[in-house]
């Protein structure tokens, strides 16, 4: 028996949906998985297809999302996600099928998988959470960490000399055939959530017409690894983050005919 | 109209994939790799009469072995194929798949070693198949074919215990029972029920609860657990899944321990030397993972001495070993680097031993 909430006469206009579970988070204050996780778990209630919803979470911080998302899940060995993801949509294709993964499991130990599931088209949704650093394992440099920013393996600042450029691989994605909808948002203000949540519904409705991979973006932020308080750490991702990364689609389906 | 058994002249590659259709199979990811390349251009142009069937040539054997997990996890009926370094690089997955209880069918159609090696036969890989292969505590079930007909029936043997204990099952092979054509009798299609998969992540529905597939159980008091568990289904399987074939041990004073091709290099080292009065049987393992142990060990309380044949430095007989457990002499004869050895080769460790062991009377 469902039991009415106890409202005292107020009308109730934002609560849990119910694609999530009951269980606290464990991600740290400010961090921008909780949130990525639930914008996507309010667009799978919205659409109603709870029932026909397979997520893949690989190893990284939020390799536990199965914990939180009310649905049916796999965990996936580092970097395999979108393979994993793949394997599920070629034998299940009438279900939507997403990868969520962080930017060293996508854009580093992940890259081959990344550029073959997108060229081959595959239709799933990635997500892809940018926030410059391995968060999981303690803040070691990632793909997307910044030019001069430090990591505990960049410990005096990223050079290009000896570690690189920072990899952009959303633009390189929007590049390639199989891509249908690409696209760059974020979620540490009302409005970027906001934006987040239409591409998300977009991604999951194009999946339905097949027409190929849809890969989201989103730049984020890892308070605990980039050593800052969660209001420093959004300050930060603005002034540094998004002129390497800007927001923006970088592909829509029109262009893809 | 109900389909039947059919008798065709197949190489052992392409008998291994009709049968995988014949099985039901839903889905098959891989990658060429010699000497198996057969197995996947067979699917591919087999696939139209099978529309059912996914058949995906992947990035890499990572990819591939992914998307096995991925596909499996699903529910699928899955099988994947390489040799030597492709099995190498599939090693995390299957681990992963063995924590997560995944079933899928793998076949190695073994190449010689190590390295880039050669794409000559070998049965470098035991080690690998039978103690794990990749981290942690594990097992695969493992069936060792010695000729094309078993390359099919293991097929269908392969899924069934596979999806009977969720587990990944393997079939070790190698380039030579791969490529040799010989006459097969292939089971009809539709021949292999599906077991009901109720873990399989298809979509929670509302009258269930949510399905997850993982192999993370990061507090140590589960994760113990877990291993257990994995322990407890293994006893069972070495219990009740043990197989091999024995050819004139009653009597026999030295006993040939062989599997897959050198078991039929035995087995003509065997009739040779009954030829020569020598009184030599022969035991094949057919699972090597459960390994015959109990059988080898009656034997040997029996016979002078036991001589273990591989096209490899010496695997199979470090189990050999153990069963015996010191109860007579164990030798060893073996070939590496693709080559294979002659029974008249393999006869000549036997007369040696004989001698031996005449010597010693
Ligand atoms: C094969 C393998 N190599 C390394 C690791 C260790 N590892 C776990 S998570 C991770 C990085 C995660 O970073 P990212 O993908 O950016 O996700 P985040 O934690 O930042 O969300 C690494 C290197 C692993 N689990 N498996
Ligand atoms: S370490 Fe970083 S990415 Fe991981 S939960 Fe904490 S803030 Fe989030």
């Amino acid at each position: 028996m469902d039991i009415p909430p106890l409202t005292n006469g107020y009308e109730i206009v934002y609560k849990k949906p119910q694609t999530l579970t009951d269980t606290p988070m464990h991600y740290c204050p400010g961090c921008g998985h909780g949130v990525a996780h639930r914008v996507l778990m309010e667009v799978v209630e919205e659409m109603g297809i709870q029932d026909r919803t397979i997520g893949v979470a690989p190893v990284g911080c939020s390799v536990f999302a199965y914990d939180y998302m009310n649905i049916d899940m796999q965990e996936a060995p580092h970097g395999r996600a979108s393979a994993v993801a793949s394997g599920i949509k070629r034998v299940l294709p009438d279900r939507y099928v997403f990868s969520y993964q962080g930017d060293g499991d996508l854009a580093a130990i992940g890259t081959g998988e990344t550029i073959h599931v997108v060229n081959r088209g595959e239709n799933i949704l990635m997500v892809f959470i940018n926030n410059g650093v391995y968060g999981m394992t303690g803040g070691q440099m990632a793909p997307t960490t910044l030019l001069g920013m430090k990591t505990t393996t960049t410990p005096y600042g990223r050079e290009v000399k000896t570690a690189g450029h920072p990899l952009r691989i959303t633009n390189l994605v929007a590049q390639l055939p199989g891509a249908c909808y690409v696209t760059r948002q974020a979620v540490h203000t009302p409005t970027t959530v906001r934006k987040l949540k239409k591409a998300f519904r977009a991604a999951l409705e194009y999946q339905q017409k097949q027409q190929g991979t849809c890969f989201v973006e989103v730049v984020s932020n890892c308070p605990s690894s980039w050593k800052m308080t969660p209001a420093e750490a959004n300050k930060w991702l603005e002034e540094n983050m998004f002129p390497f990364y800007p927001l923006g689609d970088l592909k829509l389906p029109a262009q893809s005919n | 109209m109900e389909e039947k058994a059919e008798v065709r002249l197949m190489k052992g590659n392409e008998a291994l994939a009709e049968a995988a259709f014949r099985a039901g199979m839903h889905a098959y990811f891989g990658y060429p790799i010699t000497p198996q390349s057969e197995v996947i251009e067979y699917l591919m142009a087999e696939q139209p009469s099978h529309p059912e069937c996914v058949i995906l040539q992947a990035e890499s054997e990572l990819a591939a072995i992914n998307m096995i997990y991925g596909a499996s996890g699903a529910g699928a009926r899955v099988m994947i194929t390489s040799s030597g370094p492709g099995i190498s690089l599939m090693q995390e997955g299957i681990s992963y798949m063995s924590s997560a209880q995944l079933p899928c069918l793998i076949a190695n159609i073994q190449r010689g070693g190590p390295g880039l090696g050669t794409i000559q036969p070998s049965q470098g890989d035991y080690f690998q198949a039978v103690k794990g292969g990749g981290h942690g505590d594990y097992h695969l079930i493992v069936l060792a074919p010695a000729s094309v007909q078993e390359m099919a029936d293991f097929v269908f043997e392969g899924f069934r215990l596979a999806e009977k204990y969720r587990n990944p099952a393997m079939i070790l092979t190698d380039g030579a029972l791969g490529q040799m054509m010989e006459k097969v009798v292939l089971p009809p299609k539709g021949s292999l029920p599906y077991p009901e998969k109720p873990w399989a992540t298809t979509g929670k529905t509302k009258d269930r609860e949510r399905n997850i597939i993982t192999s993370l159980f990061i507090q140590p008091e589960k994760m113990e657990q877990i291993n257990l568990g994995l322990q407890a289904k293994y006893r069972q399987i070495e219990k009740e899944e043990v197989r091999y074939e024995t050819i004139a041990v009653d009597d026999a004073e030295i006993l040939l321990v062989a599997f897959g091709l050198t078991s039929r290099i035995c087995q003509k080292t065997q009739q040779l030397a009954r030829e020569r009065g020598m009184r030599v049987g022969l035991l094949r393992p057919i699972t090597l993972y459960p390994f015959p142990v109990e059988p080898i060990a009656a034997l040997a309380a029996k016979v002078d001495a036991v001589l273990v044949v591989e096209m490899n430095a010496g695997q199979m007989v470090e189990d050999v070993r153990l069963a015996v457990e010191g109860k007579c002499p164990v030798q060893f004869k073996g070939r590496m680097g693709g080559m294979i050895p002659s029974p008249e080769e393999v006869l000549q460790a036997v007369e040696t031993i004989a001698e031996k062991q005449h010597a010693e009377l």
